[in-house]
Parts: C-alpha cells; structure tokens; sequence
C-alpha cells in the first residue's frame, strides 16, 4: 500500500497511497509529497474506474442512459438516476403524476440514509474503530430488503424512469418503512453515545482539514463538504424540484470548516431525511405511478441542465440535444470531482495521520469522480 | 482436594525417591520449561480464539465456527498455516538481528512467567523482589521491537518501531507507579507477601479510592505498553505506514504475534495478583463463614478466572474505541496520567501510613 | 436579480457580447480574447457576484468546440451560462482556475478529452486518461477505436 518512490534534494520524500485501499473509498491514487510528517503536497491520480460513461451516453437512447448513472454514484444511485430523469422531462416537458412524485422523494430519502450510514460506518473503520462499521450495515441491510422489494435490486436500483417510477410500491412498502423508521431511531441515540461522543473520536476530527468558506465555494465543494463550512448549497431548498417545497425540514450548516463539523453535518442529515420520510409516508396520493410517454423519446433540439442534492452533492446533468433519439452531448457534473480537488488545499500542513480523517470527512465515491 | 501444588508435591516425592538431589533437580526444570512452553503454545491458542469470538459477539456477528467443534480448531489451522509460508528475509537486513528478534520477544515472555504464582504454592520461582524482576524484564521488550524494525532495512519499519518505542517507555511510568502503589500499601515486592496481604479483601476494594484509581491507570497504561488498540498504531497503521513486524513472514511472524498475546495474558496476570489477589479467592474481611465458602473453589481457577476477565477487558477496548494519534498518545502519558500517577501515590503512601485503608 | 436585469447589466458591463435565445438560464456568447477579463468582472462585481462555477465542459460540433461555462451567485442566486466558440484547429483559450479553482480539474479533464488547450494553466496534463496516453481527444465526435468502439 505504501512504497517509498523517491527522495527529493530538499528531504521530501514522496509516498503512494495506492489504488487499493482498506476503506471503502474507491480506487484512488494519491501521491503525496511530505517531509517528515507534515504534508507538502497531495496529488490524485485519477482514471482507474474511468468507463467512458459520457461517450457511452452518447450512443444510448433516453430510455437507456439513465441506468448507466446508478454505476457511478452507486451509493446514490436512485438520485442520480432521478436526476437523469428529470432532465429529460424537463426536455419533454411532460408532467409527472404526484403519487409518482412522491415515491421518487421517498426513494430518495432512503438511498440518502443508506449511504450516509455506510459513510459513518466506513469513517469509524478508517480512523480504527471497527464496530460502528457492523451497526451500519445492519440498518443498512433494512433499507436494502425495502429497496429489493420493490425495485427488484439491491445497489443499482433502475427505478426511475422518465414520467415517473417503473413500477407500483410494493404493498409491505408502507409498513416496512415505518419499522425501519423506528428502529433507526432507537439507534441514532447508541450512534451519538458510540462515536460522535467519543473524545478519541473528537480529539481525531476536530480541528482538522479546515477548508473556509471562501475555498469551499471557490473549489465548487456541495453538499456537506461546503455545509460544514457555512456554505448554504442544498439544491433541495435552494433550487427546489419535485415536491420538496412542501416538505418541512432544515438545511443544516456547521460553521466551523473542519472535519468534525462535516462529520456532524451528515449526522443530522440523517435525522432530517427520516423526519421528511415520515412526513410522506402516509400521505402516499393514489394515483398513476407514471405518465404516459412514447416508447421511443425525442428531446427537442437545446440543451437542459438538472441539478439534484445527492448525498455527496450537487449533482448535475447537462443533456444538449440535436432531435434525435440519443443525446448529442452529455455532461455529468459530480459532486465528487469538485470536492476532491478541495483536498490538496486542506490537506497541506497537516500531519500524515490527518488525511485518513480527512478523506472520510470528504466521503469521497470514487466512480463518480471518474465516471 | 485436586490442585496444582499437591500434584507438584507429588511428583517431586516421587523424583526424589528414585533419584539423586542434582538429577531431581534437572529433570523438575525441563518438566517445568516443558510446562511453560505448552502453557504458551495452548495460551496462543486461547487467546487467537477469544479475540476473534469476542470481537465476533462484540460485532453482533459469529465468530469462526467451522473448524472443529463451535471453531475451536482453528487457532490450530492458522498456526499450521503460519508455519508453512515462506519465511522471508529482506535483502539488505541485518541478518542476525533479524532473526534474532522474534526470538528476544518469546525468551522475555517467557521469562515473565517465573514469578506469577498460577495456584497456591504453585509457582515456577519464588523470589523475594518479584515486582521488581517483572517490571526490570518487561522493559526488555522494548528491545525486540527496536531490534525488529531496525534490521528490517525498511524506513517504514523503522519509523513504526520507533513510535512503538517511544510509546512502551512513556508508558512504562505510569504501569510502574500503580504497580508502587500497592507494593506501597503490602510492604512488599514479593508476589506471595502480595498475595497473602489480600487474604482478607482484595486491594481493590480495601484500598478504595486511590487503589481504584491506579488500577484504572495501570489497565490503560499495559494496554499502551502491548501494542493493543487504541494504541495500536504501531500494528494498525497499514493504512499509511506498515508496522514494525512487516518484514517477517512465516514462523517469526508467528512468534511476534503469539508473544504479542502472551504478553497480554502477563500483565493481565500481574494486574490479577497485584489488584485482584491472584489466586486468592473473593474474601470479605473476617467473615469466616463467607471466606470459608469462597475457599471452596479452586484457586488455580480463581485466578484464571480474575486474568481471563482482565484479558477480556482488553479486548472490549479494542473493538469499542478508534486509534489515537501517536502526538495525542504521548500527550494523554505525559500530560496527564503521569501527573495523577504521581499524585496518587503520594495520596496512596499517606494513606498507608495512617493506615486508612481497610 | 431578474432575468431581465441581468440581461441589462452584462450588455451594460460587456456591450460586445450576444445573447442566445431558448435556454433554461440568460445564456451570453463571448469571443475567447475577451473571456477571462470577463470572467474577472463576473466574479467581482458587487452586483453580480458570480462566486460559484458549477460546471465547466465543452461540445464538439465538428466545425468547431464550444466552451459552456455554468455560472452561479452564492449571495443574489442568479444563473449564467456562458459560450465560448473556439476554433477546431488548435483551440486555445485562456484558464479561469486563478479566478475559480474549481476550474482546475474541470479543464485538465476538458484538455484531456477535447484538445483545448488552455493558456497559462498552472498544472495541464491528462487527469483521468491514464499516463501517456498517445492518440486523439476521446471526447471528440470523429474519435476512432477500432478495438473498443463498436459502432451501431
């Protein structure tokens, strides 16, 4: 994992923190330029899961390219996809039923929980705790089986389509959310007292990786990268889509900057979403659960651009289109790429110990980087 | 009633019948170091196992479960397992100090097990500066590692030794201070004196408040000094720099990592004897009736029983709390608990004099 | 700021500019000398303030590459999309990464998949194709792979 490659004239010695890793990051090559143990210097190298996905897109009709997004966020993938299928709604302009609209929000709330759970039990392993970890999963394992249920999949949902959702929710949906409610907030209280009120854990994060608010807007850092800074960037309230101008819930921002104050950011985070869940999971409209569209979609020659609030940020689809059945140009703009590169900056100066808390606080996914 | 002592009486009444003095005396040492060296090997064995179903029930999952009955077996298969990998030496190591490492860290261990007293009248070697003769030999574990890192010819290696140094010799104050402490309140360095001062009440509970603390500091100061989480960086760290035993594969990794337990299992012992009463059962006072109960259960098991829950402690501190930084573990020795060690003792020995302990 | 007062200021601010019509946000078409005194103006100015570039990418019309940069106000909100065309041949236009930073990996990836090349970025080499790389710009519509591509 690590190899010494060189040593430099002015006692820096440049180290490799190799593709494989022992976390859950993703395939991420850092070479890291330090002296001693302060760090000089962060470089990413890049392109170890890169697919080609925007030249794929580019061959793909409307109705396909929309599942190729869950492969790159796969953390988030039902917001992405929505994302996608937003965008070429937007292009059609075709109206989505509301009973559609809110099993989307739902999904969407879900996927947001689930992936801030493995982010919080993934943080915990990285700076050495390894049973927050299990605790995660096991809340996690509940919101797949409700996942699996109904859409049929695990990790790579496929659900979202344009007009609405694929298909009905499952009759147990209800119920089982509401079980899952529940138990996750009986756990939230252990989680607190397990890690965030640990002062081992308090003692690695704060005062950490601070990024300002001025850096954190100019190196475009979303999401709770930038909402640890103070930076108010949630596209849920900012640029509201679907039903969520008529949820009722926070936008959480921490003003400190450091590696703490993101931590607790996505900590809250996850009290908000259960609470928007509970907000809709009764009030489910009957309804249709998609729009009629054409089985072959055309977008209209122009361009259109979607920006949604996945877990890691804002994420954006840009669709320019000629008329044809496949998109001219696709452009994914990830949340990913932009906080990566808000790592060098934070990372200078700081002892090697710190990068591993640092990474976790910036819950990086390295397929949407590379896309 | 079956136990230790009389079987060793036993066998030496018999060696002293059919043989002369010198011969008795040679065949009890090797019959000894045989005894010391299957208590390591079947420790190891335990050990391996424990942490693993620990962290298992700890992680709300099962431990192994497969090889031989409810996994029992298999500390077995991977020290089979360890014996037949490729024992490597790097290229540019000192050869000699390389090999000699694993060694230096299984002969310290070993040698530790002289004075703990594992039943009554049960104990390989009965001296009267027990106390001092563990804490002089404990610190030659240090050597091992240094030793383990420097001949590695691995900058990281190094680098990895050298905190672990750095962190054992901090550490060794504060382990040094509380074991004073109760030295302090029996009068004694020797292990028996130690012992037999607890016959009625264990120093943990005569000697409440200041002995409560020490023992507190004594258990975080010995997990400091084993190398365990949450001061394992020196063995964790693989997520950035690789520890001091990386160079070695094969049987020395083996030895490192079963000195590693072994090493747990003696300073959970001497905290066992110091704080606990070793192998003296659970005594309230003068109450004779109770203590007569208690005198029931074989002291061989009150004692393994007292290290096996202080191992265990060990272990749930593990898989419980993150790593500490190596600047915030030298921080939490200097600044803080070797300030408290020190003031404890002097609290400890005024309360000795006054005699306000129990 | 209204769309409208938008439009108003920048042709105030920047008179040589044109506006396209039909997108989802004031869309401006600049010439690639102009662009980075611009964009300095863009990011400075009190009344527009555009802090934030949300996206940095380009699209290849085979006559010629066009430059889209998506603007965005942390303090006001307002939107801006900004074109630039740049000539097939040898496309050059100057960095904005000391104006945004963000800029820096959007047009390392832009270098690498389109061929622009963007004059004096501090760090312009391949970012997510791997170490050198010898051919064409993946992203460009007459990119040929005989190997991978599979044409339908």
């Amino acid at each position: 994992m690590i190899e010494e490659i060189a040593s430099t004239a002015d006692g820096n010695i440049i180290l490799n923190l190799g593709p494989q890793h022992p976390a859950t990051h993703g395939v991420l090559h850092l070479v890291i330029t330090i002296n001693g143990e302060t760090i000089q210097k962060v470089e990413p190298h890049l392109g170890y899961i890169h697919r080609s996905i925007e030249k794929m897109c580019e061959s793909l009709t409307y109705r396909q390219f929309i599942y190729v997004t869950s492969r790159m966020d796969y953390l988030s993938s039902h917001i992405n996809n929505h994302a996608c299928a937003l965008c070429v709604e937007k292009g059609l302009q075709i109206e989505i039923p509301s009973r559609s609209q809110v099993i989307r929000v739902l999904m969407d709330e879900l996927t947001r929980i689930a992936s801030h759970e493995l982010w919080w039990g993934a943080m915990a392993m990285d700076l050495g705790a390894f049973t927050p970890f299990f605790h995660a999963f096991r809340e996690r394992e509940a919101i797949n089986d409700i996942m699996e249920e109904t859409c049929g999949a695990r990790l790579t949902m496929n659900y979202m389509v344009p007009g609405g959702v694929m298909q009905d929710i499952h009759p147990n949906f209800q119920r089982r959310v509401k079980e899952f409610i529940t138990l996750f907030k009986s756990k939230v209280g252990e989680y607190n007292e397990l890690v965030t009120g640990n002062i081992i854990f308090q003692n690695r994060m704060k005062g950490v990786g601070n990024l300002s608010a001025a850096d954190a807007i100019s190196f475009g850092c979303t999401g709770p990268t930038a909402r640890g800074s103070g930076v108010s960037c949630d596209i849920r309230k900012l640029y509201p889509y679907e039903i969520y101008e008529k949820l009722d819930f926070e936008e959480i921002l921490e003003s400190d900057g450091d590696s703490f104050a993101r931590y607790m950011v996505r900590v809250r985070e996850m009290s908000q979403s259960i609470s928007i869940i509970e907000q809709l999971i009764d009030n489910i409209p009957e309804g249709d659960f998609q729009a009629k569209t054409k089985a072959v979609l055309k977008l209209p020659k122009g361009e259109f651009y979607q920006r949604v609030e996945t877990a890691r940020g804002d994420f954006g689809v840009y669709i320019v289109s000629e008329g044809g059945t496949t998109p001219y140009r696709i452009k994914y703009r990830s949340p990913g790429f932009s906080n990566l590169s808000a790592l060098d900056h934070m990372a200078r100066g700081s002892k090697l110990g710190d990068l591993v808390a640092m990474m976790g606080t910036l819950d990086l996914v390295i397929p949407d980087i590379d896309r | 009633m079956w136990s230790f002592s009389k079987i060793s009486k036993l066998i030496d009444s018999w060696l002293s019948v059919n043989f002369s003095s010198t011969w008795t005396m040679v065949i009890e040492m090797v019959i000894a170091g045989i005894a010391v060296i299957t208590l390591f090997a079947l420790l190891g064995l335990v050990l391996v196992l424990m942490e693993r179903r620990v962290a298992a029930w700890i992680q709300i999952r099962l431990g192994p479960n497969r090889v031989g009955p409810g996994g029992m077996l298999q500390s077995l298969a991977d020290t089979l397992k360890l014996l037949v990998k490729e024992g490597m030496t790097p290229d540019g190591a000192d050869k000699f100090l390389f090999n000699l490492a694993p060694f230096i860290a299984m002969i310290v261990a070993m040698l530790l097990m002289a004075p703990i007293a594992f039943a009554s009248n049960f104990q390989l070697w009965d001296l009267n500066i027990g106390v001092l003769y563990v804490t002089a030999i404990s610190s030659l574990m240090v050597i091992s590692i240094l030793m383990a890192g420097w001949a590695s010819n691995n900058k990281y290696s190094l680098m990895g030794a050298m905190r672990s140094g750095a962190q054992i010799v901090s550490y060794e104050l504060s382990a040094g201070l509380s074991i004073m402490s109760i030295v302090v309140l029996s009068g004694s360095l020797n292990l028996n004196e130690i012992i037999q001062s607890q016959a009625d009440g264990w120093w943990l509970f005569k000697g409440h408040i200041p002995v409560v603390i020490a023992f507190i500091i004594f258990i975080i100061a010995v997990t400091a000094e084993t190398n365990r989480a949450p001061f394992d960086l020196a063995e964790a760290e693989s997520e950035l720099t690789a520890g001091f035993h990386t160079e070695y594969s094969g049987m020395k990794f083996a030895l490192f990592f079963l000195a590693e337990y072994i090493n747990v299992f003696i300073v959970c012992a001497i905290g066992a004897t110091l704080f606990l009463g070793g192998w003296m059962p659970f005594h309230i006072g003068h109450w004779q009736a109770f203590n007569h109960v208690m005198d029931f259960i074989p002291s061989s098991i009150w004692f393994f029983g007292k290290t096996f829950f202080l191992i265990f402690l060990i272990m749930w501190f593990r898989w419980t709390f993150p790593r500490l930084r190596i600047d915030q573990l030298l921080d939490l020795e200097w600044k803080y608990l070797l300030p408290i060690s020190m003031f404890n003792i002097l609290l400890i020995t005024l309360m000795a004099i006054l005699g306000w302990h129990f | 700021m209204t769309i409208e007062a938008l439009k108003e200021k920048i042709t105030a601010l920047f008179p040589a500019v044109t506006f396209e019509e039909g997108g989802q946000w004031p869309t401006v078409l600049v010439e690639p000398t102009d662009w980075h005194r611009m964009a300095g103006i863009l990011r400075q100015n009190d009344a527009l303030y555009f802090d934030y570039l949300f996206c940095l990418t380009c699209i290849d019309w085979k006559t010629h590459l066009t430059m889209v940069y998506h603007l965005d106000s942390t303090n006001y909100r307002h939107n801006l999309v900004v074109k630039v065309n740049l000539l097939k041949m040898n496309p050059a236009i100057e960095t904005v990464s000391d104006i945004w930073q963000t800029a820096n990996f959007h047009e390392r990836e832009v270098y690498e998949m389109f061929g622009v090349n963007f004059l004096h970025h501090p760090d312009l080499r391949l970012l997510i194709l791997p170490d050198g790389w010898e051919g064409k710009h993946p992203l460009l519509k007459d990119f040929e792979d005989p190997i991978n591509m599979i044409k339908l």
